[in-house]
């Protein structure tokens, strides 16, 4: 029941939102129905703790372990970015009378977001990630401003052409399941037990089609290019969700389905996972040192933290299927505050570029002090959770005996940390002598970054017990030897 | 004799797929907005079409309703959406600008269908279905030319028309290979269709309005560039 109430009150509030007479209290439906909805996933999390399993409708809407997690990690990233997003659209955004329309828009992202992981029919599942491309196209475009219409057309060109392939990818699955002899309804659980006896030939075309074109969803290279443009342009609130949850969303699909394939004897196709989750993180890493724009260095760093994950699943591992949990965990909660943190420095002081950025702490030491936090854990310095997600995964990759990749995913992960290290570093420190005092930050963009950090400091000191049994039972739907 | 519906059912079947393929090639080589959009009714149809048959010859209900949805949404609902969204001007533009020329475009689109051919070729020979080493191979087909559109063009509307041609394609194979899929996920597949269409429709309206043009190609200011360090 919990589950039914925290999957459909986002769709609820967008219809709320439309509703005339309630158009200007838009904010407030917002933020109450979705943190509700967190309340309600917590719940469900917590019955999937206790019980293996929370059902909603059974046999269409069940989670697992997995499951779970990025319903709970949808929720909690869209309810701060909601409240954030009050102080910064009333300020930053040029567009007023169509707010409500904001939020209605947000409603149904946050919808299609928290109702991919629920579902179980992997075809319904593609469905909901064609609804999360759709309403975010639908956010970046907003501003209606050229740049920002440029990116909305890249993005729902490169993403929208993956949804044919990635259809036939799973019409492919089915044909492989039914001749298996699967029931007429799929789930991933029956795709599960039935992995060993369908044809390895089938199964991997079928993850081939559906990697392209969900790959191109989640930003994995050479896909990637819609996602700094995306990312840059949108309202900052939006980038939170985009960076943060929405491109976790469509690798949790790949993993899934990953999963189901590692479970076949015949279609070995980790080490692929492998080459792909590094070269993605190459790209980014050296991309990351000539970024000009801090939004865009936070969308790159997206797109490298996509590229571990898929590293750490393709080592196919128990322990690896682990550190890649966690560091979807730490990577959703991490980024959502990065873009906070910038989201405040560009209401401050009105400007994208890095160079026009100097003597941040003495301007705002607030936003310096988000800044500084957020880039030394989006970077992965040691107290925080990224730092414990990246280690564990190293040393699951030493364990499985994939010393290269370990070696060369080492080496990135720094040239990341000191590209990230270097251009905050110019930001904050130095002299200032450009701007004036900027203007009293709003109260809900402050409390959005202080509830934020909480779970960041909090995570990499000690991991509460029901977040490390969600974890474990996550990693385990993964699965691994 | 008492055989004799099921092969002219999968004759017929080889016809439509042929005639899909050929309608996926004049979409490559027509410059016409309108003719390019007349072509993507025509594949449409064609798709419903082969979903009747082979739903009448297997008795299955799934795709005798997977082709009332296609008629629904893409002969019906996707044409219309797009005339009442989209500026005349968009329509009234004569020429698509093009990458390559039709010729190359034409010869490419020819490569594209062969390789779609020795990819799933031998996947489609395992199975001893008949219509899914028709239908599999001229799908795929139909996914990489209605691509190559996608990429080759620079307009938004072709572009559009690309993306649901790629669609085509796919159920085209989907109906040989799944025919069983449960009814509300190809609801849900045909209402994501006309959402996409809408969506799109919506942004390339928002376009045209703002900067005065539907060329993605002049859309070119977001670009990463080296900086020098200061």
């Amino acid at each position: 029941m919990a589950l039914i109430v925290a999957v459909f009150l986002p769709l609820l509030a967008a219809l709320l939102c439309w509703i005339k007479p309630l158009r200007s209290v838009a904010w407030g439906i917002t933020v109450v129905c979705l943190a509700l909805s967190l309340v309600t996933s917590a719940v469900s999390s917590q019955q999937v703790i206790v019980a293996g399993r929370a059902i909603g409708v059974p046999g269409w809407i069940e989670i697992d372990g997995l499951g779970a997690l990025v319903i709970l990690l949808v929720s909690f990233v869209c309810t701060l970015a909601a409240i954030f997003a009050r102080g910064y659209m009333r300020r930053g955004s040029d567009h007023h009378e169509r707010l409500w329309w904001f939020y209605c828009n947000y409603n149904l992202l946050t919808f299609a977001l928290i109702v991919v992981p629920a579902l179980t029919d992997p075809n319904l599942a593609w469905v909901g990630v064609e609804l999360v491309t759709l309403f975010s196209v639908l956010l970046v475009a907003f501003e209606s401003t050229a740049p920002a219409l440029e990116a909305a057309w890249k993005f729902s060109i490169l993403t929208i052409m993956g949804a044919p392939i990635s259809l036939l990818g799973f019409l492919v699955l089915y044909w492989a399941y039914r001749g298996a002899g699967g029931a007429t309804t799929e789930s991933w659980q029956a795709l599960h037990a039935l992995a060993s006896v369908m044809s390895p030939n089938l199964l991997k075309l079928s993850f081939l089609l559906v990697f392209v074109g969900f790959g191109a969803k989640s930003g994995l290279v050479p896909m990637h290019t819609w996602l700094p443009d995306a990312h840059s342009q949108a309202p900052t609130p939006v980038c939170a969700v985009l960076s943060g949850i929405k491109t976790t969303v469509p690798l949790y699909v790949i993993l899934r389905l990953l999963s189901v394939i590692l479970a076949s004897p015949e279609a070995r196709i980790g080490e692929w996972m492998v080459v792909f989750g590094l070269i993605s993180v190459a790209v980014a890493a050296f991309l990351l040192l000539q970024v000009r724009d801090y939004k865009r260095m936070f969308a790159y760093s997206t797109v490298e933290h996509m590229g571990i994950i898929l590293t750490a699943a393709g080592f196919a591992t128990q322990a690896g299927a682990s550190g890649a949990v966690a560091q979807m965990l730490n990577h959703s909660l991490t980024k959502s505050l990065c873009f906070y943190a910038a989201g405040i420095v560009l209401l401050s002081l009105g400007t994208r570029q890095i160079r026009d950025v100097r003597g941040l702490f003495r301007v705002s030491p607030f936003a310096a002090g988000a800044l500084l936090l957020c880039a030394l854990a989006i970077a992965g310095a040691p107290p925080f959770p990224i730092f414990l997600s990246e280690f564990s995964i190293l040393s699951a990759g030493l364990r499985s005996g994939h010393n290269a990749a370990v070696a060369i995913l080492a080496t990135l992960i720094v040239v990341a940390f000191v590209a990230i290290m270097l251009q905050v570093n110019r930001m904050i420190f130095g002299k200032s002598d450009l701007y004036s005092l900027p203007e009293a930050m709003p109260a809900s963009c402050r409390t959005a970054v202080v509830l934020g950090a909480i779970p960041i400091l909090l995570l990499g000191i000690f991991i509460p017990q029901p977040v490390h049994a969600l974890l474990v039972l996550a990693a385990q739907q993964l699965g691994g030897r | 004799m008492n055989n004799a519906p099921v092969p002219l059912a999968e004759g017929l079947n080889a016809l439509i797929a042929g005639l899909i393929l050929i309608s996926a090639f004049a979409m490559v080589a027509t410059r016409q907005m309108q003719g390019v959009l007349r072509f993507f009714v025509l594949q449409s149809a064609l798709l419903a079409a082969s979903s009747f048959l082979i739903g009448y010859s297997r008795h299955s209900i799934h795709l005798l309703a997977l082709g009332f949805i296609t008629i629904a949404a893409k002969v019906i609902a996707i044409p219309w959406v797009l005339k009442r969204t989209l500026p005349s001007e968009v329509y009234e533009r004569r020429e698509i600008e093009q990458v390559l020329n039709i010729p190359s475009s034409l010869l490419l689109a020819l490569l594209l269908a062969i390789a779609a051919e020795f990819i799933v070729g031998p996947i489609a020979a395992v199975s001893r279905d008949p219509v899914v080493r028709v239908n599999l191979p001229i799908g795929l087909a139909g996914v990489l030319i209605g691509g190559y559109s996608l990429i080759a063009r620079r307009e938004a509307l072709p572009q559009l028309i690309g993306i649901l041609a790629m669609e085509n394609g796919a159920f085209f194979a989907g109906i040989a290979i799944s025919p069983e899929l449960p009814l509300i996920a190809e609801l849900a597949v045909a209402i994501d269709v006309v959402l996409i269409a809408v969506v799109v429709g919506v942004l390339t309206r928002t376009i045209t309005r703002e900067i005065g043009t539907t060329s993605p190609a002049l859309l070119a200011e977001l670009k990463e560039e080296p900086q020098p360090w200061h």
